[in-house]
C-alpha cells in the first residue's frame, strides 16, 4: 500500500509538484455564493486553497485584451483553486466558480478542457442552481450534482432531483463539503459518471465501426 | 476620461499591468492553459525583469499557470504573456495538458481509471 498522505502535510508556504508531473487536469466545482465551493476544494486539496483572478471582455467573443480593462468594457473575475497530486504523472487542479449568469461568458475561456463539474446545491436556495445546470447541459460538460449538507436533510434527494428538474442519468449525491472523505467521495462519483460516458461512448463507435 | 479607476472589488491598477507586459494587452494565442505546468530551463540572469526572475525560480519544479498567477498576485492574462515571454527564450518549457474533451470526446478509460485510482487513495 502506497500512501501519500504524509508528504501532503502542508508545512511550508508552498507544496511543489513532483518533478515528473506533465499532465494536469481540470474539474469545476461551480455553485452559488455561499454555497461551500471553497470549503470543498479544500477539503481534498493538497494545498492551501490559492485565489487568483483574470480579466476579459464581452465585447467581440474569445477577445482577451487589456487595453479593455482601461475603457472598462472588461470584467475581472476571481476564482478559487486547489490541487491533487494523483500519481507521479498526473495532478488535478479542482477551480471554484462563480454559477452566476455573469460570469458564464468566461468559462468557456477558463474551463474549456475540464474533465467535468460538480454542481454544488444548497437546499435553501436551489434557485441559484438552475442557471448552472442549465449551462453544463448546454455546453455538453458532464456534471453531478451534490447538496452541501449542512444541518440534516430538510427534503429527500428525489425531491431535490424533481425541484431542479435533473435528468434521472445525472447523479445526485449528499456531501458534507467540510469533510474530506465526503467530499472526496463527491468526486469519485463525478468520475464513475465519467466512466460510464466513456464506456457508452465506446460501445456505439465500436457499433458503427 | 479613460482614466482608470479601481475595478470593482479588485485593487489591481491597469497602469501597473501595462508596466509589467510593457504595453501588450494579449497573450500568444492559445499558447497556455491554466493548468499548463512550467518549468524553468535555464536560471534567472541578472539583470532580468522581477516578474520574469520570480516566476524562473518558482517553476524549479513544475508550477501550473494558474498557481504562476496566484504567487505573483497577477491576472491569468497578464502572467500568460510573461510566460510568452519566457518560451520564446528559451528559459522554461511548458507541459500542456494532453486532452482536451469536447462534446464529441470524452478521456479515454485509462485516463479515467487513473484519476479515479489517484482519488481513491487520498
Amino acid at each position: 500500500m502506497v500512501s501519500n498522505s504524509s508528504d501532503t502535510v502542508v508545512l511550508a508556504h508552498r507544496v511543489p509538484l513532483r518533478s515528473t508531473a506533465e499532465n494536469a487536469l481540470k474539474i469545476v466545482v461551480v455553485g452559488g455564493f455561499g454555497v461551500g465551493k471553497t470549503t470543498l476544494v479544500g477539503a481534498v486539496s493538497e494545498i492551501r486553497p490559492l485565489n487568483t483572478e483574470e480579466t476579459m471582455t464581452r465585447a467581440g467573443e474569445g477577445i482577451d485584451d487589456l487595453s479593455a480593462v482601461r475603457d472598462k468594457r472588461s470584467t475581472t473575475v476571481a476564482f478559487d483553486f486547489g490541487r491533487i497530486t494523483l500519481n507521479d504523472q498526473h495532478v488535478l487542479y479542482l477551480f471554484g466558480a462563480p454559477g452566476q449568469e455573469r460570469f458564464w461568458f468566461l468559462w468557456d475561456r477558463l474551463f474549456s478542457g475540464a474533465l467535468g463539474a460538480v454542481v454544488l446545491v444548497d437546499t435553501r436556495r436551489l434557485e441559484e442552481s438552475w442557471y448552472a445546470i442549465d449551462r453544463l447541459e448546454q455546453h455538453g460538460t458532464p456534471f453531478v450534482v451534490a447538496r452541501n449538507n449542512f444541518d440534516g436533510p430538510a427534503h429527500t434527494l428525489a425531491e431535490v432531483r424533481a425541484a431542479l428538474d435533473l435528468p434521472d442519468h445525472v447523479p445526485l449525491v449528499d456531501c458534507d463539503a467540510r469533510d474530506r472523505e465526503s467530499s472526496k467521495q463527491v468526486l469519485i462519483e463525478l468520475l464513475r459518471h465519467l466512466h460510464r460516458l466513456a464506456e457508452a461512448q465506446r460501445a456505439v463507435v465500436e457499433e458503427t465501426l | 476620461m479613460n482614466a482608470p479607476r479601481n475595478l470593482p472589488g479588485r485593487d489591481e491598477d491597469p497602469d501597473r499591468l501595462y508596466t509589467v507586459t510593457k504595453g501588450r494587452s494579449r497573450p500568444p494565442e492559445h499558447a497556455f492553459d491554466l493548468v499548463t505546468l512550467i518549468v524553468t530551463e535555464r536560471e534567472a540572469a541578472p539583470g532580468m525583469q522581477s516578474e520574469h526572475a520570480r516566476i524562473l525560480r518558482l517553476c524549479a519544479t513544475p508550477t501550473a499557470v494558474v498557481e504562476v498567477a496566484a504567487e505573483l498576485g497577477l491576472p491569468v492574462s497578464v502572467v500568460k504573456i510573461l510566460l510568452g515571454d519566457l518560451l520564446e527564450a528559451g528559459t522554461i518549457t511548458a507541459r500542456h495538458p494532453r486532452f482536451a474533451p469536447n462534446k464529441a470526446r470524452l478521456p479515454d478509460l485509462d485516463m479515467l481509471k487513473q484519476v479515479l485510482h489517484g482519488l481513491q487513495q487520498l
